[in-house]
């Protein structure tokens, strides 16, 4: 009985739409920067070597290829995050107090991970960039058919308007991933957990003076 | 007209390495970089033919999903005169000073699926119905300007000559190499124009002269400038960007 209780850190079904998730979102940045540089709005270009697909038709057809297995695995995490109860259970919005007590605490290096529980700053991003990216496919619809959904080009001021928030959007998400990807430097059995089956901390075992 | 006129045809040694450059085909064989290396990993990279055929299978999945998504009443959004961008920017396969002047005894001829092939002479075209439309050109690069055009809207002209308008593809060929086609139900929408004006004059070359086809519903490519034929036909027709790895369908 007490076997059950023990659930691993990440669910399969969360490692494995993780990793695709990584692969999608992968294709569609490296991608997007070789779009950018077509025509860049703002005073700089990516370096051409991160660019994926060797030219803009190239770039296009990755982007346009790799949207639907982003957009696929997104709506599967989105249903499974409800259905499962995982973001009720892990991605409870925080008070403010606490994210104010946690980003300090991570800041000084007094934050201790525990293994299958989100800190209140993780919930505020792990939350947040579930929006940046939904918010992304909607200006990357908007900006893909201007006409045919002009009501959604319109929601977001137009269609030039779309295009720089789907760039502000790439930001935010190459953001995350730094970040991400540092804490998970920091932290580097992290890496294992989101592999393969990692029993989660017993959240006594830290409240317990040792 | 300026000097545009007076300036020599290009020569295809001139454009030549220019056009080989573009004239990639099999857009991913040879390219290494850090988003191929990072995003194929477990793929041969000596063989890319697969993941090219691969993303052109895509590519057509994508076109049936854009045609489906498609609603020929749904109108391009139009603009005020104030919101005309000035300076209009040229865009074509070549630089400007490469634009070909209006060859002499310029005719529109058809082809394909239409009873009546006669060419089609600048006057007769003035003669018909006129539609005039302030719309965005959004190139497919990503950039957009706003500008005004006006001429005949191209379901009045194909129904005209007597085109089958239950073929699938209109076929634009233009006199400074280029080419485009497009999906019937896009040739019907009735912001499709045959333009003979930009910004109320008579098109200069570099805008297209004489003719060219103006189509708000697709990204800029698709509106062919230089016409100088037209062919209604069922047989996929390509064109110039297309063939090269351009999704077709290219609508917005």
């Amino acid at each position: 009985m007490d076997r059950h209780k023990t659930r691993p850190a990440h669910p399969v079904a969360i490692r494995i739409m993780h990793w695709i998730g990584v692969y999608a979102m992968g294709c569609m940045i490296f991608s997007g920067w070789e779009i950018y540089n077509a025509s860049p709005s703002l005073p700089f270009m990516f370096p051409a070597w991160t660019g994926l697909g060797g030219w803009l038709g190239g770039a296009l057809a990755w982007h346009l290829s790799a949207m639907w297995l982003l957009f696929a695995d997104g709506i599967a995490y989105l249903i499974y995050g409800f259905a499962s109860g995982h973001f009720r259970r892990d991605l409870k919005p925080p008070r403010p107090a606490e994210v104010g007590h946690d980003l300090v605490a991570a800041l000084r290096a007094r934050l201790k991970h525990r293994m299958g529980h989100y800190n209140a700053v993780q919930r505020v991003l792990y939350a947040g960039i579930i929006v940046v990216i939904m918010l992304q496919v909607m200006t990357g619809l908007a900006i893909w058919k201007p006409v045919q959904f002009g009501w959604l080009a319109g929601l977001f001021g137009g269609y030039p308007i779309a295009r720089g928030i789907h760039l502000t959007g790439m930001f935010c998400i190459v953001a995350f991933v730094l970040v991400h990807v540092a804490m998970v430097a920091i932290h580097p059995s992290t890496l294992k957990s989101m592999i393969v089956s990692v029993p989660t901390e017993k959240e006594e075992a830290h409240e317990r003076p040792a | 007209m300026s000097g545009q006129r007076n300036k020599p045809a290009v020569s295809m040694a001139e454009i030549r390495p220019e056009l080989a450059r573009l004239r990639r085909r099999g857009f991913l064989r040879n390219v290494l970089s850090l988003g191929s290396l990072t995003m194929l990993t477990g793929c041969d990279l000596s063989t890319h033919s697969g993941i090219d055929g691969a993303l052109e299978a895509i590519e057509r999945f994508d076109d049936r999903v854009q045609a489906a998504l498609f609603n020929p009443h749904r109108l391009a959004e139009t603009y005020p005169a104030s919101a005309i961008t000035h300076p209009f920017r040229f865009n074509a396969y070549y630089a400007e000073w490469q634009v070909r002047p209006v060859p002499d005894n310029w005719v529109l001829n058809l082809s394909g699926l239409v009873t009546d092939r006669s060419p089609w002479k600048l006057p007769a075209l003035m003669a018909l119905p006129q539609q005039g439309q302030i719309t965005r050109h959004i190139c497919i690069e990503g950039w957009s300007q706003i500008g005004q055009w006006s001429g005949v809207p191209l379901g009045v002209f194909l129904r005209r000559i007597g085109a089958d308008l239950s073929a699938r593809y209109v076929y634009f060929k233009c006199f400074d190499g280029y080419s485009t086609s497009i999906d019937m139900a896009s040739a019907l929408q009735p912001q499709t124009i045959l333009a003979l004006d930009f910004e109320e004059k008579p098109l200069a070359p570099q805008w297209g002269a004489p003719l060219r086809l103006r189509i708000p519903t697709k990204l800029g490519f698709k509106s062919a400038k230089n016409l100088e034929a037209i062919e209604v036909t069922n047989k996929y027709p390509g064109g110039y960007w297309e063939d090269q790895g351009y999704d077709w369908f290219a609508g917005v």
